[in-house]
């Protein structure tokens, strides 16, 4: 199309309605006679549970339901994450929907209630009754790991999952070295903290089929609900709202296995939404890392090896922490070009909190080590940190620590130095305060792992007026996610994109789209929409072509209409075309399906080869002013650069970009989860405190475009990308500043003022 | 709910009346969103740390999750919707639209409401001031720049500033159409 669309910041599909307060959050939708559902919770992080008494809670008036373990059809399930591959072993995990003979963590659901008012629902929990053996609980992850530990999950030992890397060989690479640093970094818990909590709402159909609209990144999970009621696949209907805000949490089930079953229990809607509390405290977080991290470099600057073990604690339930464990230990090295690697990662069972998806997924954790690592390097060698990175990025044509020989571009150079240039003059700090500046690199995957063996479906139909219909099953958490495939359809159709009409996420009827994690839609929706509008193109162009007795080589679409390129004044209306073909008898629909790269599933732990569809590449420079009094950080300005292939709404592409850079301050600087033998006690915002407008600057975003993705136009995914990088740029900073560096997060004042006093005197 | 404890509350809603019973410790969110089905007014916390649940009460910027029911009634209380069409709230709106300013969009109508007050107080702000305006109101998904920038591209520009602010100020929720024109309530969306 002439007039271009991609490419452009034009408003989204969804930005009107949410502007004006009209669009419906899963929270907002009621039904007559709807009944409030309530989880009703284990005060133990550890015991033996001997049984519930529900007789009391079951009595009181407008009490509906109460339901235990022994009600649920199947509470005992293989976790899975909307993959149809069986990738078995390591990957599954249990999933219990309500707790069964033991308890496992602090807040874990024993009992669900459904009730006239939501006042009554909390009554009733209230009168429900355990009988529990206390049993000592088990809060250390690397403790944990040691023979003779207390099992706390169903597997034989602690250790959940195990992955290595093996490249080379890294006693003769460390042999080699002539500068060997050694480091041990933890990161800690991080909440999603999205404002809209967990919510839905259920019902069931006049034929027994249960319906379930809620806020989730996964529809897919109507197949894991219908397996636990024991019904069919088929009996099971997801409709998804718009997300108000997911980042990875919403990729795990949330509140639909109980909204399911105790609309199927009492045959009446039933609504069931988190206070904020129930979703600080008791839904998964970030994994926490210990990180043990020695790399070798020679004295000319060449790193030579490195070796990693990562120890994550995943909590009581593994949930998705074998694939977050297995994205760390795939970035473990990073993008560098390092001859011998060893890593050897474990996701550790303890009776806390679950872990599971976060934004990044592992990649974050592993970059403030490996990034780290790199600067003490630099440090020692005498070497600019920029100029030592440069000497050792990995190239187009090399491979990663996996062996995967990467074959597009890797343009770190210019972006840490565009990032860091970016920065300008350096700026003067106010009342004695230290100023200081860092930088850092990352790559963060986007796509599913190829052995999951992902697909996506999208469907387009012309109307008769040449207005468009676009359904895809894909969930929308607020980064463009459907609106993007109306741009798509508008560029190359034609079609207004005030025309187009959008459905998203009905299980049953949307074309199923998968997942809307793993910085996945764009590519795999994005793709499979261009395909359709594409086959729908060729149609159009045919007749087009009949009509105007031109070959269909010399026409083009333009807004509604389709002309000779040559001379544009010749042309027909789409309106017209469709017209004609519909009198044929030929409707314009097509449903697309598109394949992400396939790869073999694992043979063993050892990671080998490719793993991901792709990688997006970026980088951060920051500059911070340090009250060495105080300990108190102040952050001056952020540059980010990254390369996303094509940026095809810039503002979109920059609102990912600053906002998960913020999300990653947060994580860096302000977001201290207190977790005390395994009970979080920070239950509301005034406790976990997350990044205010007040608290950071201004972000500059450089966007490359190098045409390299693997999405639609050579687009890349840059969802979760920008998660990575800003916390070691951000600790760089610090320590440039006043000459201590931090290892593990959230670097709190408190943690700088401790490391000034102990810095030994005359040493920055 | 215990019937004693609940008490007939009328509110002027948008400039609409609306009248319900609420319960003695019930909110003026929850009142907004279950009982008038008001729900642009977003529930991110219920209790005052994220601003998602901000609404124009009795002339000020509230957090209903921190209001009572009780306490409002009688009182005048408009959303973002009741706002519309407000030359102030129109523009803070399309400005947040045109700059990608709305990602997940559950903080907008909160947002939105910060910066129409914000604006009503200091129609010029500069960027910190911006900042300041909305530090009681959380957005996990933008990093704030955006909804600054589109706050920024308003500040100065709108006209009907002073006005709406005296309108929304007017203590007599029920002034005939006469006596609201003369005070200027008809730019809140027709009285
Ligand atoms: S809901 Fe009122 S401040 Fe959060
Ligand atoms: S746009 Fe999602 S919280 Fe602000």
């Amino acid at each position: 199309m002439k007039d271009r669309v991609i490419g452009q910041s034009v408003p989204k599909y969804d930005a009107g309605p949410k502007a004006s307060g009209l669009l419906q959050y899963a929270d907002d939708f009621t039904l007559p006679g709807m009944l409030y559902g309530k989880v009703f919770r284990a005060k133990v992080q550890a015991a033996i549970l001997l049984g519930v008494r529900t007789e009391r809670a079951e009595q009181l008036p407008g009490v509906h339901a109460v339901i235990t373990a022994k009600d649920v059809p199947n509470n005992n399930l293989r976790a899975r994450f909307g993959q149809s591959t069986d990738v078995g072993g390591q990957f599954e995990g249990l999933y219990r929907v309500l707790a069964e003979k033991e308890v496992r963590y602090y807040g874990e659901p024993i009992a669900l209630v459904a009730a006239e008012s939501p006042d009554l629902a909390e009554q009733a929990c209230q009168l429900i009754e355990v009988d529990l053996q206390p049993l000592p609980g088990v809060f250390d992850s690397v403790g944990a790991m040691e023979p003779g530990s207390r099992q706390v999950g169903e597997k034989p030992n602690n250790i959940a999952s195990h992955f290595k890397i093996r490249q080379g060989d890294v006693d003769q690479g460390f042999a080699q070295a002539d500068v060997i640093v050694e480091g041990t970094y933890r990161v800690p818990y991080q909440d999603h903290a999205y404002l809209e909590p967990e919510s839905g709402l259920a019902w069931s159909d006049d034929d027994g089929t249960i319906n379930i609209r809620v806020s989730s990144q996964v529809i897919e999970h109507f197949r894991e609900v219908a397996e636990i009621l024991n019904l069919p696949h088929s009996k099971v209907r997801y409709l998804g709202t718009w997300i108000g805000g997911g980042f990875g949490r919403k990729e795990d089930i949330t509140v639909e296995s109980y909204l399911a079953l105790l609309a199927w229990k009492t045959r009446k809607p039933v609504k069931l939404t988190y206070t904020r509390a129930e979703s600080l405290l008791y839904h998964c977080k970030r994994h926490p890392f210990q990180m043990e991290y020695k790399t070798g470099a020679t004295k000319d600057g060449k790193l030579v090896a490195l070796q990693a073990r990562l120890i994550s604690d995943c909590g009581a339930y593994s949930a998705l922490s074998p694939w977050v464990l297995l994205y760390a230990t795939v970035n473990a090295a990073g993008p560098y070009q390092i001859p011998n690697v060893k890593v050897d990662s474990y996701a550790v069972m303890t009776n806390t909190a679950i872990t599971s998806a976060f934004r990044g997924f592992g990649a974050p954790q592993a970059n403030f080590a490996y990034e780290s690592q790199i600067q003490k390097l630099a440090h020692i060698l005498g070497l600019d940190p920029l100029e030592f990175r440069e000497r050792n990025y990995l190239q187009t044509g090399e491979a990663f620590a996996t062996g995967w020989i990467y074959e597009r571009p890797i343009p770190l150079t210019e972006l840490a130095q565009k990032a860091w240039s970016g920065l300008g003059p350096l700026g003067s700090a106010e009342g004695g305060r230290k100023l200081g500046r860092g930088v850092a690199i990352g790559m963060g995957s986007y796509g599913r792992l190829t052995f999951l063996h992902d697909t996506s479906r999208s469907y387009i139909k012309l109307e008769l007026d040449g207005s468009a219909i676009i359904r895809c099953g894909v969930p929308d958490v607020g980064g463009g996610q459907g609106h993007i495939l109306c741009q798509i359809v508008a560029q190359e159709l034609g079609v207004p994109l005030e025309r187009i009409k959008l459905h998203i996420t009905d299980s049953q009827l949307t074309p199923l789209a998968g997942t809307t994690t793993a910085t996945r839609q764009l590519m795999m929706s994005g793709n499979a929409t261009l395909k359709a509008a594409n086959e729908l193109k060729k149609r159009l162009l045919i007749k087009a072509g009949q009509l105007l007795n031109v070959p269909i080589e010399n026409l083009i679409i333009t807004l509604n209409r389709i002309e000779v390129e040559s001379s544009r004044k010749e042309g027909v209306s789409l309106v017209e075309v469709i017209n004609r073909l519909s009198g044929e008898g030929e409707e314009l629909f097509v449903e697309a399906q598109f394949n992400a790269p396939f790869t073999d599933i694992p043979a063993s732990e050892v990671l080998q080869g490719q793993t991901h569809p792709d990688f997006t590449f970026g980088a951060y420079a920051a500059e911070v002013e340090v009250d060495e009094q105080t300990g108190q950080v102040q952050i001056n300005k952020i540059v980010a650069a990254f390369d996303v292939g094509k940026a095809l709404n810039p503002a979109i592409v920059e609102g990912q970009i600053e906002g998960g850079c913020i999300q990653g301050v947060g994580y860096a600087l302000f977001e201290d989860m207190a977790i005390h033998n395994g009970v979080i006690q920070t239950p509301s915002f005034a406790e976990y405190l997350i990044p205010t407008a007040v608290d950071v600057p201004d972000i500059t975003v450089i966007l490359l475009e190098s045409g390299s993705g693997v999405g639609p136009y050579g687009a890349k995914g840059i969802g979760e990308p920008p998660m990575v990088g800003i916390a070691p740029a951000l600790v760089n900073a610090i320590e440039d500043a006043v000459g201590v560096r931090i290892a593990d997060l959230p670097v709190t004042p408190e943690k700088i003022r401790m490391a000034i006093a102990q810095k030994p005197e005359g040493k920055r | 709910m215990d019937q004693l404890t609940e008490s007939m509350i009328t509110i002027f809603l948008n400039d609409q009346p609306f009248q319900a019973v609420a319960g003695a410790s019930e909110s003026l969110l929850d009142f907004l969103r279950h009982r008038a089905l008001a729900t642009e007014v977003k529930c991110g916390c219920g209790r005052g740390d994220c601003g998602t649940c901000a609404v124009l009460f009795d002339g000020r910027m509230v957090k209903s999750c921190l209001v009572l029911a009780a306490q409002a009634n009688g009182k005048r209380v408009y959303t973002i919707r009741g706002l519309g069409r407000d030359a102030l709230m129109a523009n803070l709106q399309d400005s947040f639209i045109q700059h990608g300013a709305i990602q997940c969009g559950f903080c907008t109508p909160g947002m939105l409401m910060a910066a129409y007050n914000l604006l009503r107080i200091k129609p010029t702000p500069t960027r910190s001031e911006i900042r300041q305006g909305i530090a009681g109101n959380l957005c996990r998904c933008t990093g704030y720049q955006k909804i600054i920038d589109a706050i920024a591209a308003v500040a100065g520009k709108t006209a009907f500033v002073s006005e709406a602010a005296d309108s929304l100020d007017s203590p007599n929720p029920t002034a005939t159409d006469q006596e609201k024109a003369k005070a200027g309530y008809l730019l809140l969306g027709g009285g």
